[in-house]
């Protein structure tokens, strides 16, 4: 009895997790980014591949407490026909082939966000992480970014990026926000540094996340294809304040984008 | 751990036919105990490399003096594990006198390492260098990791001697045979094996251009 | 001889007195009985926090009895703050899987079992084993200790990234004394780890008895001996880590800490460390970590299924042991996935990638030849055999993660959502509490001398696989959202929607929680009142069978113990003992 019941909990469990991914009961955001149907392929695929292996895992443990569970030494004591060498073979091809697959295929989607040189007419934002708020700086009209004083950063006097406009003429012009506008279809290219922790950029819709490490810059790229306003949060453990650390992503057509900066511009 | 702790071991295997795979348990304890030392000292060298690898102005501060001293030490250290192994060979023979000999110029030679390894350490600490701060304007860097990884080596030497000091008055009594000698060769072998690892790669590589 | 025999029998009679006995005792089984009892301990504290964590999480602004009393800081009336919260969940990593996890299976199990399982009659080094029992009690005491230090437990997570573990009291509550007093325990734990891994080798290497050749080890030992290697050098590498990260807090050096790091718009004045050196660091003890974990459980397993489905494994003693010594070996080159996105070069990525999928091959073999050990048996549905297959579930779940974590660019958008929260519960977490399960539920007779009530037991096993597969389950499929871990509230927009999802699995841990409580209570009521335990209750054919229960100070009453079979001589009803001369029953 306890062997085909145990066989019917693991099916009800199996089907029930089948059933909610199969149905999207919960279920990746829609993707704005050209390079994002990679990523989501290659989930897709994934869920796919070891989809099966979960079932069929599933199905063979129940099948087996099911046929074998409950006789009371009556029945003769059978080996698995073959031993462990067809399960040693299915393993390798099998999985193996899976591997093969996977690593392929991921390898592609994995490309074409690091493998890709960014555009070199990018719209550039650099854009500061720190406990426990993101700060995003655009060039300006000259075009460049001005040199970073870490020992300049000041929150009170809103200095959160520590430039010196007094001395830098790169500075005089850059623009600082604490939300991150882009203009649609237009290749976007993000500069990530921190200012003390570790942090993360993490777009869902994007199918962008990369960390922040402190000492190093790094560039990261992508290109929006849908306009909307969506959320950036921190993923990496940063402190207290971890769970409330977020901004805004607005991604614009091209003209509100121009008229957003000018804005922007006029405000500083 | 020190050498002393390996061999405290009471074991009430007497009570059953030793084992027919044995090896003598102290021996293999303290090979076991030198792969996971070794791993240990590994980190600390590759977090060296990685911080040395990772800076753009890392200072080679040794002058020729310093790098004499390290010679010197590194013949020092290198004759003990000579004398080490004449007094291992001393007890498997049984010669009780030559054995005290031996590891009394064993130990003679680690406490001459240890004076002239701080010697050189109070030296650097009085021209300035600290775990956090290069008088010579390089990386900060260098005191952080030459004072961890030859700290750490030094620890090392220092309980060596130590633990050879216990051996050798076991040894006299009679409580330990050449076997707990053997075993506490090992480890200074391995301790002098380290130095050769620490040696060029703290001294020679950042000796002064 | 025999005058030796009996001299030696006099001077090491038992000790005598309390304290000698029971406290600090150099006996391997009293050692084993400690270590299992920190376990339990250190399961209760762990799961209380988790209590704590999931109703904060479902309702925010619930009071949390004894909370507030515990830290009227940290949680004014039993409401938890943020930080209070990323401290609680840092402990219950920390207690969870260095005190709970990596003690209990291997040092608690392994202590009692292995000197008995090769017919020794202590360990190696008896001493040296006391020791590492009481670093590892002292490392416990100080984590704990936390919680009553003015600013309270560190809240940088159990892995402890730097620089928001390094910097010192700046970064947060709880990251002065806190951090420090963390930082000490673990290093205490590796201690301890290391002189516990050294104990265990030489015993198996060394103190095997007449015939006890490897080929006839007992698959638990094979993997504590397995796993020994594997935290030998594993914990070599935290240790020193530890001390780096020591020093950067207290002897102000840069080891992990980069130069212009601004907090408080006052700049810290360390410069030319790495962050990313203790990550690498880190992951290279943390990944064998997860295997120092599960690969116990696989020994346990492989070693209570047999007596239940009475016959021997598929592949006999060879596969299932080259499967967890390839485990144990490939554990060492896939640290890297856990920084996939975390600032490493995109092409080690891809290095560590590979390898990482490699290791599902011996993994699988593993499930496969549990799960097709069962074709042909005639099970025994005992307690720990429901565990056994409850365990072998719980592995198919959790491995299928790996697939989609293995990869980077999968990982890029799962990455730091409750999918890997799922994930490593399942896996490391789950998987290896069932198969401690089995182990408890299959030894207690052994240990305590009396058996566990099986209906009790049985309610227990029920209850726990159904709860875990809503609790951990409902974590992964959540986390295709994208739900961010470590969040002290669902505050951002896509998360407050998930509201509801996070209270049923909050409702169902603290069933899940609750149940734990039948079998504290069998563990009791067993202890004392459970009928009197056979030598061999099973029907097994290792050499703790072979024995009194609880076996004498010496093991084996003076015996000398010769070995004849394998571990695995089972057919049907029928079974010889590893110390028979009969002939041998089992085909492979």
């Amino acid at each position: 009895m306890p062997g085909k019941v145990f066989a019917v909990v693991v099916v009800i469990i199996t089907l029930a997790i089948g059933y909610c991914v199969v149905a999207h009961v919960w279920w990746m955001p829609v993707d704005i980014s050209v390079h994002g149907p990679n990523i989501d392929h290659q989930i897709e695929e994934t869920v796919f591949g070891a989809g099966i292996l979960f079932i069929a895992g599933q199905l063979v443990l129940a099948a087996f407490s099911f046929l074998y569970g409950d006789s009371k030494g009556a029945r003769k004591m059978k080996s698995f026909p073959g031993g462990a060498k067809p399960l040693i073979i299915f393993a390798f091809v099998v999985v193996g082939i899976e591997i093969l697959v996977l690593s392929f295929v991921g390898s592609k989607a994995w490309g074409s966000v690091y493998f890709t040189p960014p555009d070199p007419n990018s719209v550039r934002v650099d854009v500061q992480a720190g406990q426990f708020a993101f700060y995003f700086r655009y060039p300006g009209s000259d075009g460049k970014f001005g040199p970073l004083h870490p020992e300049l950063i000041n929150e009170g006097s809103q200095n959160f990026f520590g430039l010196d406009t007094d001395h830098d003429a790169d500075s005089k012009d850059d623009i600082v926000t604490a939300e991150l506008a882009i203009p649609v279809n237009k290749p976007v290219l993000l500069t990530l540094h921190s200012k003390d922790m570790g942090h993360s950029f993490d777009v869902r819709e994007l199918r962008v996340q990369q960390d922040f490490v402190p000492g190093i810059v790094i560039p990261i790229h992508f290109t929006a294809t849908q306009t909307g306003k969506f959320e950036i949060v921190c993923t990496q453990l940063c402190g207290l304040g971890h769970y409330n650390m977020k901004a805004y992503l607005e991604v614009m057509s091209q003209p509100d984008f121009d008229n957003w900066v000018k804005q922007q511009a006029a405000m500083q | 751990m020190s050498q002393s702790e390996l061999t405290m071991s009471t074991g009430h295997e007497v009570l059953m036919e030793s084992s027919p795979y044995g090896m003598e348990k102290k021996k293999l304890g303290m090979w076991i105990f030198i792969v996971s030392d070794a791993c240990t000292f590994a980190t600390f060298l590759f977090g060296y490399g990685y911080m040395r690898v990772g800076s753009q102005n890392w200072g080679t501060p040794f002058e020729f003096s310093s790098i004499l001293n390290g010679i010197i030490m590194t013949f020092v250290l290198l004759s003990s594990s000579l004398s080490m192994l004449a007094a291992v060979r001393a007890t498997q023979a049984g010669q009780k006198a030559s054995a005290n000999k031996w590891l009394g110029l064993t130990m003679l030679l680690g406490t001459v390492f240890a004076i002239l390894h701080l010697r050189e350490w109070f030296k650097m600490i009085g021209e300035g260098w600290r775990l956090f701060y290069n008088p010579l304007g390089g990386a900060a860097q260098f005191g952080a990791c030459f004072f961890s990884v030859t700290g750490l080596h030094l620890t090392h030497v220092i309980s060596g001697v130590i633990a050879l000091a216990f051996i050798a008055r076991g040894y006299n009594q009679g409580r330990y045979d050449s076997s707990h000698v053997e075993t506490a060769g090992l480890y200074w072998h391995f301790v002098d094996l380290v130095w050769m690892f620490v040696f060029p790669l703290m001294y020679l590589m950042n000796a002064a251009r | 001889m025999h005058d030796m025999t009996a001299h030696a029998a006099a001077h090491h009679a038992p000790p005598q007195g309390f304290i000698r006995k029971y406290v600090f005792s150099v006996d391997h089984k009293v050692i084993g009985i400690q270590y299992t009892a920190l376990g339990l301990v250190s399961a209760f504290i762990g799961m209380a926090l988790s209590w704590a964590m999931r109703i904060h999480l479902a309702w925010p602004t619930a009071s949390i009895p004894f909370l507030g009393t515990l830290s009227p800081n940290g949680a004014p009336g039993g409401v938890p703050t943020p930080e209070y919260y990323l401290s609680l969940m840092t402990m219950h990593g920390t207690i969870m899987a260095f005190f709970l996890l990596t003690a209990a299976p291997m040092a608690g199990f392994g202590n009692f079992m292995l000197p008995i399982h090769v017919g020794a009659a202590d360990m190696a080094f008896p001493r040296l084993n006391m020791a590492s029992f009481w670093v590892t009690f002292v490392g416990f005491v100080l984590a704990c200790a936390t919680f009553f230090i003015p600013d309270g437990p560190p809240l940088s997570g159990w892995t402890a990234y730097a620089p928001l573990s390094a910097v010192g009291a700046v970064a947060g509550p709880g990251q002065g004394w806190g951090q420090n007093l963390w930082g000490l325990s673990i290093a205490l734990f590796c201690v301890a780890s290391l002189l516990g891994a050294l104990n265990f080798i030489v015993t198996t290497i060394d103190l095997r008895t007449k015939g006890m050749t490897l080929s006839r080890l007992p698959l638990a030992t094979w993997a504590w001996f397995i796993n020994a290697w594997v935290s030998l050098l594993a914990f070599a590498v935290l240790l020193p880590t530890c001390l780096l990260l020591v020093l950067d807090r207290l002897g102000g050096t840069s080891f992990f800490i980069p130069g212009g790091l601004v907090i408080n718009d006052k700049m810290l004045p360390h410069s030319g460390g790495s962050p990313l050196l203790f990550q690498h660091l880190f992951w290279f003890f943390g990944h064998p970590e997860v295997y120092i974990i599960i690969l116990p459980a696989f020994g346990i397993v492989a070693h209570v299924m047999p007596t239940f489905t009475r016959k021997p494994l598929v592949g006999g003693w060879k596969v299932i042991t080259y499967a967890m010594a390839a485990i144990g070996g490939l554990s060492f080159v896939v640290w890297g996935h856990h920084m996939f996105v975390s600032g490493m070069s995109p092409y080690m990525a891809m290095v560590f990638s590979v390898p990482t999928l490699i290791i599902t091959i011996p993994s699988v073999i593993a499930v496969l030849v549990f799960a097709f050990s069962l074709y042909g048996a005639n099970m025994r549905f005992t307690t720990p055999m429901l565990f056994c297959l409850g365990f072998i579930s719980l592995f198919i779940s959790g491995g299928i993660g790996g697939f989609f974590l293995a990869q980077p660019a999968v990982d890029s958008y799962l990455h730091a959502t409750s999918f890997v929260v799922g994930h490593f519960h399942f896996t490391m977490g789950l998987s290896a509490v069932f198969a401690a399960f089995a182990g408890f539920y299959y030894w207690f007779p052994k240990m305590w001398g009396r058996m566990m009530n099986e209906t009790l037991g049985k309610i227990h096993f029920w209850l726990s696989f159904v709860l875990v597969y809503c609790v951990f389950m409902t974590l992964h499929l959540m986390g295709l959202t994208g739900s961010v871990r470590r969040y002290s509230q669902f505050v951002a927009d896509f998360m407050v929607p998930l509201t509801p999802t996070n209270r049923f699995i909050t409702i169902a841990a603290l069933l899940l929680g609750a149940t734990q409580f039948i079998f504290f209570y069998n563990v009791i009521w067993s202890r004392f009142k459970g009928p009197k335990a056979a030598d061999n209750p099973w029907q097994a054919t290792t050499l703790e069978w072979d024995t009194t229960s609880p076996p004498p100070f010496d093991n084996f009453g003076g015996r000398q113990m010769t070995v004849y079979h394998g571990p695995m001589e089972y057919d049907g009803d029928a079974f010889v003992m590893q110390t028979s001369t009969e002939k041998s029953i089992a085909g492979t």
